[in-house]
């Protein structure tokens, strides 16, 4: 199908984009890589009366490392990250994960800027942003303001903005002292969006455990933070038993729905299994890379 | 509402008038009548539209044609000419990588980025970057023996 009409601005700052998505009254859409929202407009699922591009404004397309956060431009395109030496050195799960992302075709387009403000469950880049604990920066009629990304993402495709507001940037903080991670996805084919997906990364200290991050996606309506599987690692050994308490407590700490594609049980199964296995592999790199 | 428009396809610069919602893979088929560039569904699933806008490979359904101003394209037609193919179509030919040819604009666009930007050292590597490109005719073999093909030549005039 073909999308309805609609009237088209290109601003060039972000002033300007904000102005004209105000003079919409609530009728107008920001594009940016146009890969989430495009589709939605050639089925008419979304009729905006204006479509306000963000390709034209300069410098929102960067990926910097300021101390200890690297920072990206909403319009950082998904094959940056995944080309970037900075986020390899820095963001290691972010690297990893990048690959999983669409396809080479649809990297080329989408924006990390878009994808979170999307917020599909099964996105990698929201369960990142929520993995690293990173703030997302917006601004909109009122001015600036920052969101906690565990605080941004309401529930399935929905975001906390106003209507008016653009995200601009985000910052990751890079998990410094963690020396071991994984990023386990399972899809229907590589490229597609994720059945099941986690990231662990490790702190060791005399080889064991002293600080853990734990986020999983596709098995609840938003990504989410697992605190409890985080606590439990804590002062925790190496091993199968590890692994496996580990795996159990993740099986619990999710509820996922049924749908099209597979099974509430089956979700909570793999989840548990990717657990496992993300453990084991976090925990080798972490023992393999110590001096 | 009605944009103009300045493009630069397979090396020939068009300027058009267009709505702000006609889609790239219209504007390329309808609008200057390549129709070398296929449409399968039109939400990015199948890969058929895909050309090369400045290089890169995108979807040709999910941009809109306002969007590729001041851009040069890539369209299947750009690639070779029936007398001249380029080594990518060459191979396809040799190595009976398309039936009814529906998919293959997109195969070999994607398959010329792919070599661009991946070693594609195993099959494994080729299969993950055209699992965004659905072909219903040749089981998939065929395609990745031919951009198989074309990496060890490369790094056969490498070494
Ligand atoms: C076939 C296919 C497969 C895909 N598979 C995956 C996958 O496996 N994993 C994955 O994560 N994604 C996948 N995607 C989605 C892809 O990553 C999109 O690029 C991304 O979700 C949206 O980014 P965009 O820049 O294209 O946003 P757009 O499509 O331009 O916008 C998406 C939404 O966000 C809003 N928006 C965009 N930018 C901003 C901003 N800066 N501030 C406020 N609002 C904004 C828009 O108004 C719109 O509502 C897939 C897409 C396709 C077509
Ligand atoms: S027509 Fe564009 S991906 Fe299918
Ligand atoms: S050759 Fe027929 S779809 Fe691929």
């Amino acid at each position: 199908m073909k999308p309805a009409a609609f009237d088209y601005v290109a601003p060039r700052d972000l002033k300007s984009a904000i102005d004209a998505l105000v003079g919409a009254g609530g009728d107008g859409k920001v594009m940016a890589g146009g890969q989430s929202l495009t589709p939605l407009l050639n089925f008419r699922m979304a009729r905006p009366s204006l479509i306000v591009d963000l390709l034209r404004i300069p410098g929102l397309s960067f990926i910097e490392l300021r101390e200890n956060t690297v920072v990206i431009g909403a319009l950082t395109r998904h094959a940056d990250l995944e080309f970037s030496d900075v986020i390899a050195a820095h963001l290691p799960v972010m690297a990893a994960a990048m690959p999983h992302v669409a396809h080479l075709a649809i990297r080329n387009r989408g924006t990390i800027g878009g994808s979170l403000s999307h917020a599909d469950p099964a996105a990698e880049l929201p369960m990142l942003a929520v993995f690293y604990g990173a703030t997302i920066k917006v601004e909109g009629p009122a001015g600036r303001r920052e969101i906690p990304a565990e605080e941004f993402f309401v529930s399935a495709l929905s975001n906390c903005l106003e209507p008016e507001e653009i995200v601009f940037e985000i910052e990751f903080p890079v998990l410094t002292s963690h020396t071991g991670w994984a990023f386990e996805e399972v899809a229907r084919r590589f490229g597609d969006f994720a059945l099941g997906c986690i990231a662990v990364s490790l702190e060791l200290t005399d080889n064991t455990v002293s600080d853990a991050r734990v986020a999983v996606m596709g098995v609840d309506d938003t990504p989410r933070r697992l605190r409890e599987a985080e606590e439990i690692l804590r002062g925790a050994e190496g091993g199968a038993r590890t692994a496996l308490r580990f795996a159990q407590i993740v099986r619990a700490s999710v509820s996922p729905a049924d749908d099209i594609h597979v099974s509430s049980d089956y979700r909570r199964n793999l989840i548990g299994a990717l657990a496992e296995r993300a453990f084991n592999t976090a925990f080798a790199r972490a023992v393999g890379a110590k001096p | 509402m009605k944009m103009d428009i300045a493009v630069t396809v397979n090396g020939r610069k068009y300027q058009e008038i267009v709505e702000p919602r006609l889609l790239l893979s219209d504007f390329l088929r309808e609008t200057l009548g390549l129709t070398g560039t296929h449409v399968g569904c039109e939400h990015g699933i199948c890969g058929a539209c895909t050309v090369l806008v400045n290089g890169d490979s995108v979807r040709s359904c999910l941009t809109l044609a306002v969007r590729a101003n001041g851009a040069e394209i890539t369209t299947v037609e750009g690639l070779g000419t029936p007398e001249a193919l380029n080594e990518l179509q060459h191979q396809f030919r040799e190595k009976h990588g398309l039936q009814c040819g529906f998919c293959t604009p997109g195969m070999l666009i994607t398959g010329m980025d792919l070599l661009k930007k991946y070693p594609l050292a195993s099959d494994a590597e080729i299969r993950e970057g055209l699992s965004g490109n659905l072909c219903r005719c040749t089981g998939y073999q065929n395609i990745v023996a031919a951009i198989r093909a074309v990496v060890d030549q490369q790094d056969g005039n490498a070494s």
